[in-house]
């Protein structure tokens, strides 16, 4: 079972904000789910098996290192809540 | 025109007896009337269409979650509200540069992670064969779309069974490429090492169709290799000679009976056709649903990082602080699914966890793999259902997370290996439709398709009824 702290803890670790029902919910929905997830501890000593983290056997794929026009800034600024002066503005990163 | 499909269109185009804008203008409208909720997006009027590729300027319906210059590309999320990319995905911009028109973008479930299409700030998308059901997920636009006839033909991705649990829900066909096959660039990524696109067609010819405008090494993704040769359309009327393997892990218990059912028939029909038919194991595919459960949300928390309020779509309004802006769009923005995913990827990654979670989670992926392999020696492909039941009632599994995380088990053991799999209409059970689904090794998309119109054929579906 995952506790209110666990969650508010991860939730901290991923900028989450959670309200507190969510952290109820959470807790729960969780726990059952990773319940499930606990079965792969059946399979034992898995000491001998590589992992997988990408199934498709690929060397390096490199490209020449050659200068190519990049996107223009008013372009990669179009979508942005809030740009100004040629950049995205933020709020103050605080004293905290 | 409704009833053509999308490679009789193309052709028709082609000698001349089809208008292609008449064409596009007949799905435009039908995809503005469309009452299943399955657009986001919706082109307001026939492009220039250039009919001499070989997809003749028949329309394309686009997952949302695809990059679309200036058009609304918000992968079915709040966070990314109104946002319209300055570039076209690879894969899309491949379509376009064979002859595919933008016909709509279509809805899915948030970035993906769903699998009825509840999960999407803009709304369900209903079932075309029952209104009351979920076209399955998350492509579900595409794939409603598709059965309804407001498009010709569409693609999505599949993370775990997000092409392939839609395309059997709604009567269609969809198929998941080799990992690699087609480009990731401009896919709006949910887990990196298993997102793939691919097609949902009316029929196996139209998906060998649509794969080959799709394929392709891109140097903006460098996973992407392609296929080793082109993709060809599918003749075969037999299956002499092809050994079938059953999965008994995944054909018995947790299948609904008349899934099952349907799924022995066409067993049987495999048969007629010549091909033999065994059953054998998978030993590690029933732990497949806990290892994607690791790995798909611990990359979802790592690729959903990005969305911090600062370049693009929304931002929480009246933050005095950045990390109080960063939090308070991330709570607004982001649905409970999503924010669930991001959690429990972030605890399987988080210190102390990540050997018991996510570590073992990727040695499960090499057994899984490894079995599938090992399958290779004795057969040449390996034949399930593709959802363990049919379309179920809109909000009938949205309280119960693992609920419906169990629609993945037949299709996530596919993806964590990255080899290919298509499902195809497999008859009707309750009167709602049913897939079979096919996989072979690495890279066999020609010989899958191949044994799907072979057994298309034998199976004599037909989805008219949705398109009423």
């Amino acid at each position: 079972m995952l506790s209110r702290d666990q969650v508010l803890h991860v939730a901290r670790l991923a900028r989450l904000e959670l309200t507190p029902d969510e952290v109820d919910r959470f807790s729960g929905e969780l726990s059952k789910v990773l319940d499930h997830i606990e079965l792969i501890s059946e399979l034992g000593d898995l000491a001998d098996v590589a992992p997988t983290s990408h199934v498709i056997d690929v060397e390096n794929a490199l490209r020449a290192d050659e200068p190519r026009p990049s996107m223009p800034a008013e372009q990669a600024l179009a979508s942005a809540p809030d740009a100004a002066a040629g950049g995205f503005r933020v709020p103050s990163p605080g004293a905290s | 025109m409704i009833e053509l499909t999308a490679a009789q269109a193309a052709a028709a185009i082609k000698t001349g007896d089809l208008d292609a804008r008449e064409y596009f203008d007949v799905y435009r409208e039908r995809a503005a009337a469309d009452a299943l909720n399955a657009y986001t997006w919706v082109a307001e009027a026939a492009p220039e269409i250039d009919a001499s590729g070989p997809l003749a300027g028949v329309p394309v319906a686009i997952k949302d979650l695809f990059c679309t210059e200036g058009v609304p590309s918000q992968a079915g999320s709040k966070i990314l509200e109104g946002y319209r990319p300055p570039y076209t995905a690879t894969s899309v911009a491949n379509l376009q540069r064979a002859g595919g028109t933008l016909l709509g973008k279509t809805n899915q479930d948030e970035f993906a992670m769903g699998s009825s299409t509840e999960n999407s700030a803009f709304g369900p998308t209903l079932n075309p064969w029952d209104t009351a059901r979920v076209p399955g997920g998350s492509s579900g636009g595409s794939a409603a779309a598709v059965a309804a006839g407001t498009a010709p033909w569409s693609i999505g991705t599949d993370t775990g069974g997000s092409i392939r649990q839609p395309a059997a829900l709604c009567g269609i066909v969809g198929l998941k490429p080799t990992y690699g096959a087609i480009s990731r660039y401009g896919m709006i990524a949910f887990a990196s090492s298993l997102d793939q696109a691919g097609p949902f067609t009316r029929d196996v010819t139209d998906s060998a169709l649509l794969l080959s405008a799709m394929v392709g090494a891109d140097p903006c993704d460098s996973t992407s290799i392609g296929l080793p040769g082109p993709v060809e359309l599918p003749t075969r009327t037999d299956l002499k000679g092809i050994r079938l393997g059953v999965p008994a892990e995944l054909s018995g218990e947790g299948i609904e009976p008349g899934v099952l059912a349907a799924f022995n028939d066409t067993l049987d029909r495999a048969r007629a056709l010549g091909a033999t038919v065994e059953t054998m194991h998978l030993p590690h595919a029933p732990h497949g649903l806990a290892a994607y459960y690791l790995i798909a949300p611990a990359e979802c928390s790592s690729n959903l990082a990005r969305y911090d309020g600062v370049r693009y779509g929304f931002r929480a309004p009246g933050q005095a602080t950045l990390l109080d802006m960063y939090t308070a769009t991330r709570e607004q923005g982001f649905g409970a699914e999503v924010k669930r995913r991001i959690m429990l990827g972030t605890y399987a990654l988080s210190s102390g966890y990540y050997d018991a979670y996510y570590g073992r989670a990727q040695k499960v992926r090499t057994l899984i793999a490894k079995d599938f392999t090992d399958a290779w020696e004795r057969f040449d492909f390996v034949v399930t259902p593709t959802a363990p039941g049919v379309a179920f009632e809109l909000g009938a599994k949205t309280a119960d997370p693992l609920a419906m995380y169990v629609n993945d088990v037949c299709t996530v053991p596919m993806s964590l290996a990255g080899i290919p799999a298509i499902s195809i209409p497999n008859g009707l059970s309750e009167g709602l439709p049913t897939g079979f689904q096919i996989t072979g090794p690495a890279f066999s998309e020609n010989r899958i398709l191949d044994a799907a119109f072979a057994l298309e054929q034998a199976i004599g579906f037909d989805g008219g009824k949705a398109r009423a």
